[in-house]
C-alpha cells in the first residue's frame, strides 16, 4: 500500500510542475514521467497487460510531442492566466474531489475486484472458466478478444476512423498555402 | 536545423545503433503480439512497440530511408488488411461455427494443447490483425504528421511547391 502513496505523492509533483513550467520541453519531460511513474502502479497492482500497453504509448507520445513542440519556434509559455477560466477551474475540481470522496467511500478495500462480490457476476465466470472454455493462458486476452470481443471491434473501429480522420486533414492535397484563400481555384469557376 | 535533419537523419552513431537496434525491436514487438495469449501483452501493445522500431528508422534516418522501408500506400494498404483480418475472424464465427454466434471461437482445440503458441483458436490471429492494425496506423499518422511539419517550417514555399508536385 505504502509504494501507491509514494508514486501518488510522486506523480502529484510530476503533474503540477508539468502545469506550472514555463518551457514546453520540460512540461512534456514531466508529463512523460507521470506515464511511467502509472505503469509502475500498474504493475504493482498486478496487471502487467496494462503496464506494459501504458509505457508504450507513453514512449510513442512523448516523442510524437517532443518531435512536434521541439522545433516549435515558440518553445516557452508567458502571460498570465485569466481569473475566470482559473476560477472555474478551481470549482470544478473542488467538485470532482467531493464526489470522487463519496464514491470512494462505497468501494470495496483497495484491491479487490467490484463485479466478483455480485453473485454470479460474469467476471467471476470469466475468472474461473477463462482457461477452459479459450485455450488462452493470459486471462486478459481471453477477456478482450474472446468473451469481450464485440468490445474490442469497436474500439478498432473507433481507432480505424480516427486515424482516417488525422490522415485526411493532415494529407497533402489538404493542404494549402498560408496565402492561398478558400475561395481561390473551386473546381466550379 | 530542423530541415537538415529531415532530409539526411541524424549523426552517424545515431544512424550505427539504429541499424543494430531496430530489427531487434521489432522482432520484440511480433514477439508480443504473437504469445499475447500465453504472456503479457496483445496486439495493441505489441503493434505500438512495431510502429516504435519504424518510427526510431524515421527519426534516425529521415524521412526519405524511412520511406523507402515502409511508403505510406504499404502501410495504409496493411492497416487495413489487419482491420478486415479482425473484422474476418468476427464474421467466420458467425458463419462457419456450428452456433452461428458472432466472434465465436470456432477453431477447435483440445486440452493438450494449453499453453503452446497454436492453443486458443482464433485469439492468435485476432491479436495478429489488432497488432498490424494498431501498428501500421501509427506508423501512418507519424508519417503523415512528420510531413506537415516540414511544410510549416523553413523554407515553406519551395518545400511547399516541391511536395505538391510529388
Amino acid at each position: 500500500m505504502s509504494i501507491f502513496l509514494v508514486l501518488l505523492v510522486l506523480m502529484i509533483i510530476g503533474a503540477i510542475i508539468a502545469v506550472e513550467t514555463t518551457h514546453l520541453l520540460s512540461s512534456i519531460v514531466c508529463v512523460g514521467a507521470v506515464g511511467f511513474l502509472l505503469s509502475i502502479a500498474f504493475l504493482f497492482l498486478g496487471a502487467p497487460d496494462i503496464a506494459i500497453t501504458q509505457l508504450v504509448v507513453e514512449i510513442l507520445c512523448l516523442v510524437v510531442l517532443i518531435r512536434a513542440t521541439i522545433s516549435r519556434d515558440l518553445t516557452t509559455v508567458s502571460g498570465d492566466r485569466e481569473f475566470f477560466g482559473m476560477v472555474v477551474t478551481i470549482a470544478l475540481v473542488l467538485v470532482a474531489a467531493v464526489a470522487g470522496i463519496l464514491v470512494f467511500a462505497a468501494f470495496p478495500p483497495f484491491g479487490e475486484p467490484v463485479m466478483a462480490r455480485v453473485p454470479g457476476a460474469p467476471a467471476a465466470t470469466y475468472l474461473a472458466r477463462g482457461l477452459e472454455q479459450t485455450g488462452a493462458a493470459n486471462i486478459v486476452a481471453s477477456v478482450i478478444l474472446d468473451f469481450r470481443g464485440y468490445d474490442t471491434l469497436g474500439e478498432a473501429t473507433v481507432l480505424f476512423v480516427s486515424i482516417l480522420g488525422a490522415v485526411t486533414i493532415l494529407r497533402r492535397a489538404a493542404r494549402k498555402r498560408p496565402e492561398e484563400t478558400d475561395t481561390e481555384k473551386t473546381p466550379h469557376e | 536545423m530542423n530541415d537538415r535533419f529531415d532530409k539526411h537523419g541524424m549523426s552517424l552513431i545515431v544512424k550505427t545503433v539504429t541499424h543494430l537496434l531496430a530489427a531487434f525491436i521489432l522482432l520484440f514487438g511480433v514477439y508480443i503480439v504473437l504469445y499475447g495469449h500465453l504472456t503479457p501483452g496483445g496486439g495493441f501493445a505489441g503493434g505500438v512497440i512495431t510502429a516504435c522500431a519504424f518510427i526510431l528508422l524515421t527519426l534516425a534516418e529521415g524521412r526519405a530511408a524511412a520511406r523507402q522501408t515502409v511508403s505510406n500506400a504499404v502501410s495504409s494498404a496493411l492497416d487495413c488488411v489487419g482491420a478486415l483480418l479482425f473484422l474476418g475472424m468476427a464474421l467466420a464465427g458467425l458463419y462457419l461455427s456450428r452456433e452461428h454466434v458472432f466472434f465465436k471461437n470456432f477453431i477447435e482445440t483440445g486440452r493438450t494443447a494449453w499453453f503452446r503458441l497454436w492453443s486458443s483458436g482464433i485469439i492468435l490471429i485476432c491479436n495478429l490483425g489488432i497488432g498490424l492494425k494498431v501498428g501500421m496506423s501509427l506508423v501512418l499518422v507519424f508519417s503523415v504528421l512528420a510531413t506537415i511539419r516540414v511544410a510549416m517550417h523553413g523554407e515553406s514555399r519551395r518545400v511547399f511547391r516541391k511536395g505538391r508536385e510529388e
